[in-house]
């Protein structure tokens, strides 16, 4: 359970996360949705200690973030940024290896190679294993960025918006991806996700965010509601139930 | 280019690195000696190991540097380590006169000198990162704006200075391999032994801090006390390399992108003892070549200044300013 009380962060006199408490519990898959600027990046970077808070408190499992040891936390919970920028020449292999790290300081046992090659074939990165990420395609890097965070082993998994610049297959495929992480190996996923679509289909709750407060929470059922998106988004939108889900059309 | 580099392996270019670096050794220690061999070994021993420490203290500071940039055009000073050094001695020779600044013990200038480019690098680094915006960038760019401060006060003070006693200053800030302060050989060797140690001990996080800060932090590394650690580290190494031998800007580039180029792999394990090899190579070979060849017509500082000039271009041209 990821426990967020009271968190505040803010530039100059402008608040960017606003007193903003929730319970994210154990297990399943958590969306995050809001406008731009409605602080979901950087809520997320707070509970991952990327950056520090202005006031509030964050558990993971009863681990305040902001002192327990960066090693001891890093094997609970993981997180994937929007821009990975890395200078070094990396093949996916190396980048994915760095996954192991919390737990073997960079001498990899039998374990961590066998934890390496499972996370590397479940992204389906198998053939690409020795190239390196400059020689890859969007997708195929956002993969493996995943295969590193799968690497990592850990409870908690955040990912910022992991389908950005990604096609409509290589977005589902990482959807998917992700829901079967929470589903095969009882995960906690929480995602940024801008698609209300994909939150649509892909969640169990969905969070929503404005104006660095928290909006609305609940299940996709609830939240997927013209009422409620339009004072999310401001945007005029219907809602049409295809099967089970419910797709929101705000394009006209 | 890439091609050809992936098919040897990191060990094996380490392995062929350190022949080269082990050939130009001896051949710096044997070639065209005349008369006493006692003489020569101590001799040609002192300008060695001081060319040897220097090797070890630019390329170790400057791909670390590299390292925790996250920028591979940049070297310490950048942030105006070299500049301080040649304030400390402009304002040593402005006070003491160039005959009280000949006569302080040398050891105690070294002591003096690393403590002050620790300390301003350490000042530096926490007034920038305690704050709001925690940019390495903001760092790189306050340290160059003060490294042109530094340079300036320098050049105003030497201007005001007493002809005489500007030209023991300019012999003290000129780099020179051939007379290297054979005072100091004892107590850089402690110094760099101390900061090896201490660099064995977070090597494992070399490799996770190229991957950059927040990465770094995700996977538990303790990214502000470590980054902290490894500035005090490379002042230390700079100020090493400085007080042997002067002022050395482009060496260090030229190295590091040597390594960083021929390594089939971007792990420190294999890129810190290439470049360190391959600075061995450059210095030792190149005072080799210098000695037998151009029979002291010319100074290695000056070639190595020119080709490492030439390669910050080309690194610049073609863009790998990252």
């Amino acid at each position: 359970m990821i426990e967020i009380r009271d968190v505040t962060k803010s530039y100059g006199s402008s608040a960017v996360v606003d007193r903003v408490s929730m319970t994210l519990p154990a297990g399943g898959l958590t969306s995050i949705i809001g406008p731009n600027g409605a602080g979901k990046s950087t809520l997320l970077s707070i509970v991952s200690r990327l950056m520090p808070m202005d006031g509030g408190q964050v558990l993971v499992d009863g681990l305040d973030v902001s002192t327990t040891a960066g090693d001891v936390l890093a094997r609970r919970l993981s997180i994937m940024r929007q821009d990975n920028h890395i200078t070094a020449r990396l093949s996916v292999r190396d980048l994915v290896s760095f996954g192991r790290y919390p737990y073997s300081k960079g001498r990899l046992t039998a374990d961590d190679v066998e934890h390496i090659a499972r996370s590397i074939t479940y992204v389906g990165l198998g053939a690409f294993e020795h190239r390196f990420l400059d020689e890859l395609s969007g997708g195929q890097r956002q993969r493996a960025f995943i295969a590193m965070v799968l690497c990592q082993d850990t409870d908690y998994m955040l990912f910022d918006e992991p389908l950005n610049n990604l096609d409509m297959k290589h977005a589902v495929e990482t959807m998917k991806l992700l829901r079967r992480l929470a589903d095969d190996f009882g995960k906690t996923v929480v995602v940024v996700l801008h698609d209300i679509n994909f939150a649509s289909t892909y969640s169990d709750r969905i969070v929503a965010m404005r104006d660095g407060r928290l909006a609305f929470e609940g299940t996709p059922e609830d939240m997927i509601e013209p009422a409620r998106l339009q004072a999310i988004f401001d945007v005029d939108c219907r809602v049409h139930a295809v099967g089970d889900t419910r797709l929101v059309n705000y394009f006209e | 280019m890439q091609a050809d580099t992936r098919r040897i392996s990191p060990a094996g270019m380490l392995l062929v690195t350190a022949a080269l670096a082990l050939l130009s050794m001896l051949a710096f220690m044997t070639l065209g000696a005349k008369g006493s061999w006692a003489f020569i070994l101590s001799f040609r021993g002192t300008k060695l190991a001081g060319m040897i420490l220097v090797a070890y203290a630019i390329a170790v500071s400057t791909i670390l540097f590299q390292t925790i940039s996250g920028n591979r055009i940049l070297t310490p000073s950048i942030i105006g380590f070299d500049a301080m050094y040649a304030l400390l001695q402009t304002v040593m020779v402005f006070a003491l006169g160039a005959a009280g600044a000949n006569a302080v013990d040398p050891r105690l200038q070294f002591v003096i000198e690393t403590a002050a480019m620790v300390g301003f690098s350490v000042l530096l680094f926490r007034a920038l990162f305690s704050g709001a915006t925690r940019s390495l960038h903001l760092l790189m760019l306050v340290g160059i704006i003060l490294g042109g401060l530094f340079r300036s006060l320098s050049s105003f003070l030497q201007r005001i200075l007493d002809p005489n006693e500007f030209v023991v200053l300019q012999d003290r800030l000129f780099a020179s391999f051939n007379t290297v302060n054979a005072d100091l050989l004892g107590i850089s060797a402690v110094a760099v032994v101390a900061v090896t140690f201490i660099l064995w001990r977070l090597f494992p996080t070399f490799d996770v801090l190229s991957l950059g800060r927040e990465s770094a932090i995700g996977l538990g590394v303790d990214h502000h006390r470590t980054v902290t650690i490894l500035l005090v580290l490379i002042a230390v190494l700079v100020s090493v390399s400085t007080a042997l031998v002067g002022p050395v800007t482009f060496f260090g580039l030229l190295v590091a992108s040597l390594a960083w180029q021929i390594t089939p792999t971007a792990s420190h394990r294999f890129v810190l003892p290439i470049a360190v090899c391959l600075a061995i190579v450059t210095l030792v070979g190149g005072q080799v070549i210098l000695e037998r060849l151009f029979a002291f017509n010319t100074a290695l500082s000056i070639v190595i200044e020119f080709v490492g000039g030439l390669v910050f271009i080309f690194l610049l041209v073609r863009g790998s300013a990252r």
